[in-house]
């Protein structure tokens, strides 16, 4: 029997925005019925559900909804569903929805991601905030008494080594949000409309360094959703499909201190093992950048260029933009387009590879994409191809 | 800084980590039998999985592997900026630990600095930081 294959059949998404009102199982829905009826599908068709993290009673905004909520919704029965707190990383939602699908034990599969964080901000008596501040355990309790609350401490420390060691630039970390904003202007979904400047960038105010503002994602309300359908299923379904022929997320150490590198080095190494296609093969990058640092370690983790190259492989930003060899986050990445939390990599791969990217559309015939999501100790990363 | 830093749970494995400081000792989680060590705490080796595991204090000398001069409030009691920095601890292969350098300007720190290890006390906990040993 020939290997069973898993396809993104269908994307969607809902309004994305700060401070929402609308509740975050209406934003949901709204990207479900956008992602079921792109696929050509009905929710009687779908009879499995994946998310990540799933739903976090003790930090509603950063994942407000639950299978439960959308099983129930939906009125869907299922077959096999999963909230993936501890895979790989987001994307990782994603790469257990094609294993599900390729062993059978689902056809049509919700993908949802679910992110509520400026509202919740906004809207602490409704949803409350993660306490950082008192009986502090598990892996907080190594951070956060010394002030590092915010993953933008821990991953500055792995850019200040770059830096130190391998003589990053600012200038060249700053081609990340640059390309970014170019991007995201052409996006009529994302959040940031603006161009950003180089000097805008050096003028803004520093977070931790070498991060300034620009450097880190801001909180977005938003849903984001993929359908990922079983390859003997394919007839059921109406878009071009887009297979997801690879996987990974490799984990050295699991502790954002304790690990040498950032779990994206392992996991870009792997994906090529999983394989036929090397990264020359690949025509787009979706790369996680919750803060800009984070695209390096991709590059230099799947072999893009050598440990050490990556801030010197985007300087000046014009191999990374929407006309160069290796359009990088076409759609914003999450500097750009908003905190979308890993799908929107998922997501935006499919539009370039589908040729619908419309103003963000790259050049040529796509055929290969690179998504990828997680910083620190996780990591998912997923080979994206039209065949 | 004077800011209150965050209140751990106590338990079995962190308690000599967090409160080794009363006695000035940075302890570690060490394997008595193939001597490596173990942190973040827990009751198996992570290198053989043994179960004759206990805390062993350590010189609490170290050096900076990497940091972050932090100019953010997190927290409205904050005062900034100030240096989180990893380090990797002299004599406990592997470990790191990230905590704050203290008593020297921010722009003073760098990669590769000798530090030591200062306790500060709140409420109970100890926790580790460290200054730098040339001061």
């Amino acid at each position: 029997m020939a290997q069973r294959e898993a396809y993104i059949t269908g994307i969607g998404m809902s309004e994305v925005g700060v401070r929402l009102t609308r509740s975050p199982l209406g934003l949901t829905m709204d990207a479900i019925k956008e992602a079921v009826a792109d696929a050509g599908l009905t929710l009687d068709q779908i009879d499995g559900v994946s998310t990540y993290p799933g739903k976090m009673q003790i930090f509603m905004g950063f994942s407000p909804i639950g299978v439960d909520e959308v099983i129930e919704s939906c009125g869907l029965k299922t077959r096999w569903h999963t909230g993936a707190a501890e895979s790989t990383a987001q994307l990782g939602a994603i790469a257990d929805a094609a294993a599900a699908v390729r062993s059978g034990l689902a056809r049509h599969v919700i993908c949802f991601r679910t992110v509520y964080e400026a509202a919740a901000l906004a809207r602490p008596e409704e949803f409350p905030p993660l306490e950082r501040r008192k009986d502090v355990s598990g892996g907080s309790q190594w951070v956060s008494p010394f002030g590092a609350f915010s993953a933008a401490c821990w991953t500055a420390q792995f850019a200040m080594r770059h830096m130190k060691r391998y003589g990053m630039t600012r200038e060249q970390l700053a081609q990340v949000a640059i390309n970014d904003h170019r991007n995201a202007a052409l996006n009529p979904r994302a959040i940031v409309k603006e161009p950003l400047t180089m000097e805008k960038y050096m003028d803004a105010r520093m977070i931790t360094t070498p991060f300034c503002l620009y450097d880190c994602d801001r909180f977005t309300d938003a849903s984001t959703v993929v359908i990922v359908s079983a390859g003997d299923a394919l007839d059921e379904v109406t878009a071009t499909p887009i297979r997801i022929a690879a996987s990974a997320g490799s984990c050295e150490r699991y502790s954002w201190d304790q690990a040498e590198w950032a779990a994206a080095y392992p996991t870009g190494r792997d994906l090529w093992k999983n394989t036929d296609y090397t990264a020359k093969d690949v025509d787009t990058i979706q790369f996680y950048d919750g803060f800009a640092f984070q695209p390096i370690t991709w590059l230099e983790g799947l072999g893009l260029c050598e440990v050490g190259e990556g801030g010197r492989f985007i300087e000046g930003g014009t191999r990374i933009a929407l006309d160069g060899e290796l359009p990088m986050n076409t759609g914003g990445g999450q500097l750009g387009w908003g905190r979308l939390h890993g799908f929107g990599y998922a997501y935006e791969s499919v539009v370039q590879l589908r040729g619908a990217g419309g103003a963000r559309q790259i050049k040529g015939d796509p055929k290969v994409a690179v998504a990828t999501s997680g910083g620190g100790p996780m990591a998912a990363a997923l080979l994206l191809t039209r065949d | 800084m004077t800011w209150q830093r965050s209140r751990i749970r106590l338990d079995r494995d962190n308690r000599a980590f967090w409160t080794g400081g009363q006695e000035d000792k940075l302890n570690i989680m060490h394997c008595d039998d193939c001597g490596g060590f173990i942190h973040p705490p827990r009751p198996f080796c992570r290198h053989c999985q043994s179960e004759n595991v206990a805390p062993k204090a350590v010189s609490g000398k170290g050096v900076v592997d990497t940091y972050t001069i932090n100019h953010q409030k997190w927290a409205p009691d904050m005062d900034v900026p100030f240096v989180i920095a990893r380090v990797k601890l002299d004599d406990a292969p592997g470990v790191y630990l990230t905590t704050n350098i203290v008593n020297c300007a921010v722009e003073d720190v760098d990669m590769d600095d000798e530090v030591q290890v200062v306790f500060e006390e709140q409420d109970g906990i100890w926790y580790p930081l460290f200054e730098k040993v040339d001061g």
